[in-house]
């Protein structure tokens, strides 16, 4: 009877995750307008941007997600990989033109090797901040972070603009893909980045390297005795999780036409950390869920802050209420506190709680 | 030689500052296992309410300056020990979850005292012996580098002082080498841990009038970009380590005045360098004890 | 008249989510010391860690008639409960001196009697317990117990690793401790056994498998062999089928432990 209705629950998940695709695919077409949530009507390039951006860091809160959620890494320097996506296409883009390849050829080899820079990058990272574990590692991949954080600042050669930022240079970008009228395209290949980002931690996840990275996250000794070491399947999950979150970099690069700064910060890193626990540790849904209310939270708060109704108020109030990471910081904290599975998890520990009470009552027959 | 004399007590007046932050973090972390990521605010709110104080007397004044200093470290000891009290404590060994808590406070505190005090750092008036410089050795050294070294070796001596000689000092050594045996002994180890946050949040408190003396100014972003720096030199000389942290934030500061100077103004990179470098050689820090 | 001092129903105990003590049942009578028993590794650490709420457990522990199952270790520790850790647990850091100060709980503790125990711990107060030998840890360990006036001594291995002169004194300290109060020791030492245990309580596989007088044990060598597989372990099977019949019967017979230790 189990297996059956398994199957079945898998078949319900797989059509009602096709049928959120393709209505989030459709949305660009229609005219749906959710006041207090999105800007605008949902064909309106102002929420295109909006959800566009939302699915993007929904993207980097699933790798995060695999190293944190599923390998129990707590790494602080992830920014570091968005970063290489979005600088590296960036400066690639500006900097690399071979004249025999068509422009088109010139913007997928340009992706193709911020790639591999990725993936290299990603690779020494990890071999090196892996050998440590623990708040040693977390310290290391911020050291690292913060090394990449500084580097950017700094405009090596005047490549990556410093402070203000690297502008993206569209001369190579398909014209599909370049400004305000075209969100719609920028919206789908949003879209299409969350599917296959979502793909491939569903696929690590169900791998044999993703239930020895599990089994090591709660008992390292456990994998040894099999005789797995498990820092090459840790740096095999912290490559993959380092690609993917340079994939969704690149993404935001052609979305907000250029990159600043800010996407290398620690602090950057620890909203990404902020999105994975508020959507639920442990839970692939629970990130993009996490990524999508943290995204529109920050946006809509930002516009609330604005709002002359806020300004009227009294200092008291006044002040808390203009400031949206104060009220994210406050609703992160009171998560944490109270509600230690994240959105995602609330079925579950109401599950859970039922599952005790039985337990109890059968023991006490 | 007058500029690496310069370079050397310069890099000690930054140390100083490290230190005030690190102490803390140090002594945190070694007792109870919190990476605490809101310290940073401790010390942020220390120097604004030091501000506060001082414009409120008269400006610019030494006596002006005690009091800004008392002030921040009691205000920054009563953040902290009410951080540990509300939100760490319901989190009582959960270190994940209690690193999570300290997250979140350290962003919301710091977006509210923009709200209040705004984004842009304001000045701060001091003693105008503290803007002068004194030969040494041909150097010419900002006089504030002193206060800030003076200050600083004060509060290693009274912790040193603390730790040694008073019963709760016992009980955070014992502590922090084996914290279920020092209950197993009978002894309510959580109000060692509030009083923990709150003398380091008395230095960081302390840490953040000084820091305004220093950079000249007060903003929103001077702890959390102090915290960084922090948690190099806690991890370097070895987490839970009071003299490795004193030691650490001595040899960081200096290496990142060295190469800002000879480097082409790479100090950053290079502390963070010498952080991957000590980690992989050495993972338990300079002074720690090795992994439990 | 005597009556239990600790009584244990029940109590399972687990680290990291991994059950090491499976449904534990026994009591200590406030006289005498109680011997809890059994091979390497069936959980009689544990037992002690889950009744001072070191580690996560669930059941029912009560001593001198109140319940202190769910109490913090700290509180257990102050209602009058003496413990000597597996492994010393001595603050290496601290001095002597600093590690016995911090164990004082009296108002006024008994460094007389410590004193005139442990003379070797006097001279060296000013030293490094980190740098003291084995058996003077142990010493360190035992006087931190013995300095208080305790109501019942929990004491976990205190001879393992030690020279054989060295385990007499120990054994030697905790004969003179007994006369004044009950002890739950854990002991693996047979002739410290013989030495010191009134009562014994084996445990095999987290469970209790055998309660009795200490002779009716260490008279029978084939059970010391069965029970404590000290002989070389012949069958492990027939321990097992054994283990359920006596649990069952340790489990239901409060009364009848009442009237052995009344005899």
């Amino acid at each position: 009877m189990t297996k059956i209705s398994a199957r079945m629950r898998a078949g319900i998940i797989v059509a009602a995750s096709v049928a959120l695709i393709g209505f989030a695919a459709l949305l660009p077409l229609l005219a749906i307008d959710i006041p207090g949530v999105f800007p605008g009507p949902s064909y309106t390039p102002g929420t295109l941007q909006v959800l566009a951006y939302a699915m993007l860091i929904a993207a980097l809160a699933l790798s995060y997600h695999l190293l944190f959620g599923l390998a129990g890494m707590l790494s602080f320097g992830h920014a570091l990989f968005f970063a290489a996506g979005a600088y590296g296409l960036g400066v690639v883009l500006r900097n690399f033109a071979p004249e025999w390849l068509p422009p088109g050829g010139a913007f997928v080899a340009a992706i193709l090797i911020t790639i591999v820079f990725a993936i290299i990058l990603s690779a020494f990272v990890g071999a090196l901040s892996l050998r440590v574990t623990g708040i040693s590692f977390a310290m290391v991949t911020l050291a690292f972070a913060q090394a990449g954080s500084v580097l950017v600042r700094r405009n090596p050669g005047k490549k990556t603009g410093g402070e203000e930022g690297l502008p993206l240079d569209v001369t190579r970008v398909p014209d599909a893909l370049v400004g305000v009228l075209q969100t719609k395209n920028l919206y789908w290949l949003a879209l299409a980045i969350l599917v296959v980002v979502y793909l491939v931690t569903l696929w690590v996840e169900k791998s044999r390297a993703g239930h020895v990275v599990a089994a090591a996250r709660e008992n390292d000794l456990r994998v040894r005795v099999l005789g797995i070491r498990p820092y090459g399947v840790r740096l095999v999950i912290f490559a993959i999780a380092g690609v993917l979150a340079a994939i969704a970099g690149m993404g935001f690069l052609l979305l907000q036409s250029g990159v600043s700064p800010r996407v290398a910060t620690p602090d950057f890193t620890l909203s990404l950390l902020v999105i994975v626990v508020l959507g639920g540790v442990g839970y692939r849904w629970g990130a993009v869920l996490g990524a999508i209310v943290y995204t529109l939270l920050d946006q809509r708060l930002t516009a609330l802050a604005g709002s002359e109704a806020v300004a009227s108020l009294p200092d008291i109030l006044r002040i808390p209420l203009s400031q949206p990471l104060f009220i994210l910081g406050t609703l992160f904290i009171l998560v944490v506190l109270f509600l230690p599975g994240g959105i995602a998890g609330i079925p579950a520990s109401v599950q859970a709680a039922r599952r005790n009470q039985t337990v109890e009552e059968k023991e006490l027959v | 030689m007058s500029t690496i004399v310069l370079l050397l007590i310069t890099g000690l007046g930054l140390g100083a500052l490290y230190f005030l932050v690190a102490s803390g973090l140090s002594l945190i972390y070694g007792l109870m296992g919190v990476l605490n990521f809101a310290h940073g605010s401790f010390l942020t709110l220390g120097a604004f309410i030091g501000w506060e104080v001082a414009r409120r007397l008269s400006d610019g004044t030494w006596w002006t300056l005690g009091a800004s200093m008392i002030a921040g470290a009691i205000i920054g000891a009563a953040f902290a020990a009410a951080t540990e009290f509300f939100l760490i404590r319901p989190l009582y060994l959960r270190h994940i979850e209690q690193v999570l808590v300290t997250v979140g406070l350290a962003l919301a505190s710091v977006a509210l005292f923009e709200g209040i005090w705004g984004t842009d750092p304001i000045y701060v008036v001091n003693p105008e012996w503290l803007g002068l410089t004194t030969e040494i050795l041909g150097a010419r050294i900002p006089n504030s580098r002193f206060l800030l070294i003076g200050c600083a070796a004060l509060v290693l001596l009274a912790i040193v002082l603390f730790l040694k000689h008073t019963r709760y000092g016992l009980i955070i050594r014992a502590g922090v080498e084996n914290r279920s045996m020092v209950t197993a002994l009978g002894i309510d180890v959580r109000r060692a841990f509030t009083l923990v946050f709150a003398i380091g949040g008395a230095a960081a408190g302390l840490g953040g009038v000084l820091a305004s003396v220093y950079y000249g100014y007060v903003s929103a972003h001077i702890g959390g970009s102090l915290l960084i720096f922090a948690f190099i030199v806690t991890v370097i000389g070895g987490l839970g380590s009071l003299a490795g942290a004193a030691v650490a934030s001595v040899l960081v500061a200096v290496l990142q005045q060295f190469a800002n100077y000879y480097l082409w103004g790479t100090g950053d990179l290079a502390v963070v360098l010498a952080l991957a470098a000590v980690l992989l050689i050495r993972p338990q820090g300079l002074m720690g004890k090795s992994v439990r | 008249m005597s009556e239990n001092i600790l009584s244990v129903r029940a109590l399972r105990g687990s680290i990291a989510g991994q059950q090491v003590v499976e449904d534990v049942s026994f009591d200590v009578p406030s006289t005498g010391v109680t011997a809890l028993l059994g091979r390497n590794g069936v959980g009689k650490t544990s037992t002690i860690k889950s009744i001072l709420g070191l580690i996560t457990r669930t059941g029912e522990v009560t001593f001198e008639g109140r319940r202190i199952d769910r109490m913090p270790t700290h509180k257990i520790v102050q209602l009058g409960i003496g413990y000597v850790p597996e492994d010393r647990e001595i603050f290496s850091a601290l001095t002597v001196a600093e590690n016995l100060k911090l164990a004082e709980r009296d108002a006024a503790p008994n460094r007389e009697f410590i004193d005139e125990l442990f003379p070797d711990l006097v001279q060296r107060a000013a030293q490094r317990a980190g740098t003291l030998s084995g058996g003077q840890q142990q010493m360190v360990s035992l006087a931190r117990a013995l300095l208080n006036t305790n109501k019942l001594l929990l004491v976990d291995e205190p001879t393992k690793g030690l020279a054989p002169r060295i385990v007499g004194e120990v054994a030697n300290a905790l004969e003179t401790a007994a006369r004044t109060v009950p002890i739950l020791l854990v002991e693996q030492n047979l002739q410290v056994i013989r030495q010191l245990a009134d009562r014994v309580v084996v445990l095999a596989d987290g469970r209790v498998v055998f309660t009795g007088e200490a002779d009716e044990l260490l008279d029978d060598e084939d059970l010391i062999t069965r029970l404590l597989g000290v002989h070389g372990d012949s069958a492990e099977s027939s321990s097992a089928e054994s283990s359920s019949a006596e649990s069952s019967s340790a489990a239901a017979a409060d009364s009848s432990t009442n009237e052995e230790v009344s005899v």
